[in-house]
């Protein structure tokens, strides 16, 4: 049997914010979820099964939390399964649950990601002393500081290449009702002022901690054509692997990110994804990331990233409009933020973004990331049905 | 939205009970590590002030610390190489905020080092020199703490510039 086209039928996000003193994980998850499952028309009992993902347990320091999440996820006499990647896992959820229904395995799945961030200490998670190296990672920024500094000496960027990227996120995020951060007065001065925590990254140029859990229902042909507002249809998704550490891994442009970029293009039919792509929603949370993911997913030569995002291609009047919903830098519900990235790129191509809504988006992209730039998952959604 | 106060006042039991929206549990962690024999033998030689590394038999890559396999290769590491103390540095941050549970100073230079003779970079703090002068490229040697030698690295105390001209870029251009 092959496999069928996959839909995204129902996108549901939280209101992300530093601290939802008002509910348990529980009361998050089952928000985002039920908000998907309005989106799609669909009640608990139209979902075959749910996956769920999200970023270490040791943030929140409750083990395997999907334990506890069944009952509010609707999954009980269900198959439930959980997916870990580290910060790639809102994308690798998405792409398992997405395969599911593409192998006819279950019809109709529910997939959830999210994270709690105010009853979580992630720095101190990320900063664990290990004994056969010095106690120095500094959270997830010390541990990127070093390879944005090796990105700035091999191509010559700017210093303010960085500030451009932050200031263009945080004001897309005005837009966008479900964002985080909404800094109403904040001006490029103010971005390239701010202080320097991991220098060369300033504290405006560094994502926030964010409680916040993303859904999304997806269905095959026969649901698509039952739901009431247009699907997107997935037309390319993979992830890739590497070591944290081996000899010869570029830390700038991992080879993982560029074979996973290469794979989706292919299973898209995409040749030029500079020009076939009319939006990206890439995880990028610290801003360097933009010009270098540019690099790293063909958007761009190497080296010259720097000057996409300079000449304002990555705006959301560009040609390539990046992270048009303000992206990791305006929201970081970590275990969410990947599949955030890929339920935007859905929202874009169904023509449901609202105001940030990019005219005309037939085709875009969801990327995530993590690890040391380990782990890798991208999907490519269209608003045309897969002719394949 | 109900509030835990709006739940809490249709049970007449509870009228006037403060609501607990939240109590925090400290967690803590400790583990006993088993180092294996590869890393067994790097960390036994510390306190004698030898870094000890592991070439690659297939692609040659020599890795400090010794993992016992080659993460391309896949295959097992059994040569031991002793590499010298100084090395190049090959990127670097400086961190300004402190990470909780961290024993260092903040502002600290926090580098990859690449010992010269090893293809992967070593954790190391960069001391003894203004923090606006460390470069990429810049030379270093290992300054070890006689007062804290033992099977860690926290053997050495930092790296600091050896006054020699810059590296060439293309001695460490693959490594960083
Ligand atoms: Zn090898």
């Amino acid at each position: 049997m092959s496999k069928q086209p996959v839909a995204v039928v129902g996108v549901g996000q939280t209101k992300h914010v530093a601290a939802r003193q008002d509910v348990s994980i529980a009361g998050l998850v089952r928000e985002a979820a039920v908000r998907a499952l309005a989106d799609a028309a669909l009640d608990w009992a139209d979902i075959d099964a749910v996956v769920i993902g999200k970023a270490p347990d040791f943030f929140e320091g409750v083990m395997m939390p999907e334990l506890y999440l069944a009952e509010a996820l609707g999954a009980v006499g269900k198959p439930m399964l959980r997916v870990h990647t580290a910060g790639s896992v809102g994308g690798s959820t998405a792409l398992v649950a997405a395969n599911l229904v593409a192998a006819r395995v279950h019809g109709t799945v529910l997939t959830v990601a999210f994270e709690k961030q105010s009853e979580s200490n992630a720095m101190w998670g990320l900063s664990l002393p290990i004994p056969f190296q010095q106690p120095l990672t500094a959270g997830a920024g010390g541990f990127f500081a070093p390879h944005v500094r090796a990105y700035m000496r091999r191509t010559g960027a700017p210093d303010t290449v960085g500030s451009l990227v932050a200031f263009k996120d945080r004001r897309n995020a005005l837009k966008n009702p479900y964002a985080h951060l909404h800094e109403h007065d904040l001006t490029l001065e103010r971005v390239q002022s701010s202080p320097m925590l991991w220098d060369p990254i300033r504290y405006s140029e560094t994502c926030p901690s964010s409680d916040g859990a993303c859904a999304l229902v997806l269905t095959g042909e026969r649901g698509a054509a039952r739901a009431p507002r247009p699907p997107a249809w997935v037309h390319g998704g993979a992830m890739r692997s590497e070591p944290t550490i081996f000899a010869g891994k570029d830390y700038v442009s991992p080879q993982a990110g560029r074979d996973c970029a290469a794979d989706v293009y292919r299973q898209a039919g995409v040749t030029d994804p500079r020009r076939q792509l009319d939006a990206v929603e890439m995880y990028v949370p610290f801003s360097w990331y933009e010009p270098m993911w540019l690099e790293n997913l063909g958007f761009a030569d190497q080296g010259e990233g720097w000057k996409l995002v300079e000449a304002g291609v990555t705006e959301m009047d560009g040609d390539l409009p990046v992270n048009p919903s303000g992206g990791v830098l305006s929201s970081n519900p970590i275990g969410a933020s990947g599949m955030i990235r890929f339920a935007e790129a859905a929202l874009q191509v169904r023509g449901l973004a609202g105001e940030h809504q990019i005219d005309g988006a037939r085709r875009a992209l969801g990327h995530a990331y993590g690890g040391g730039a380990q782990f890798f998952s991208m999907w490519l959604v269209g608003s045309d049905r897969p002719d394949r | 939205m109900t509030t835990a106060a709006e739940l809490l006042a249709g049970i007449p039991e509870l009228a006037g009970a403060e609501p607990v929206t939240r109590v925090t549990i400290p967690a803590r962690l400790e583990y006993t590590y088993s180092p294996g024999s590869a890393q067994a033998r790097f960390l036994t030689a510390l306190p004698e002030k030898r870094l000890l590394a592991e070439r690659c038999p297939q692609c040659t890559r020599v890795y400090v610390p010794p993992r016992g396999a080659c993460p391309t290769c896949g295959i097992a590491t059994p040569e031991q190489v002793e590499l010298p103390h100084t090395g190049t540095v090959t990127t670097f941050c400086i961190v300004n905020i402190a990470a909780k549970g961290l024993d260092v100073e903040v502002p600290y230079c926090y580098a990859y080092v690449l010992l010269d003779g090893a293809h992967v970079g070593l954790h190391a703090r960069i001391g003894e020199t203004p923090y606006a002068d460390v470069r990429i490229g810049q030379r270093v040697e290992a300054v070890w703490d006689d007062r804290r030698l033992g099977p860690s690295l926290a053997s050495i105390s930092h790296f600091r510039p050896t006054g020699e001209p810059d590296a060439d870029p293309e001695s460490y251009r693959r490594w960083m």
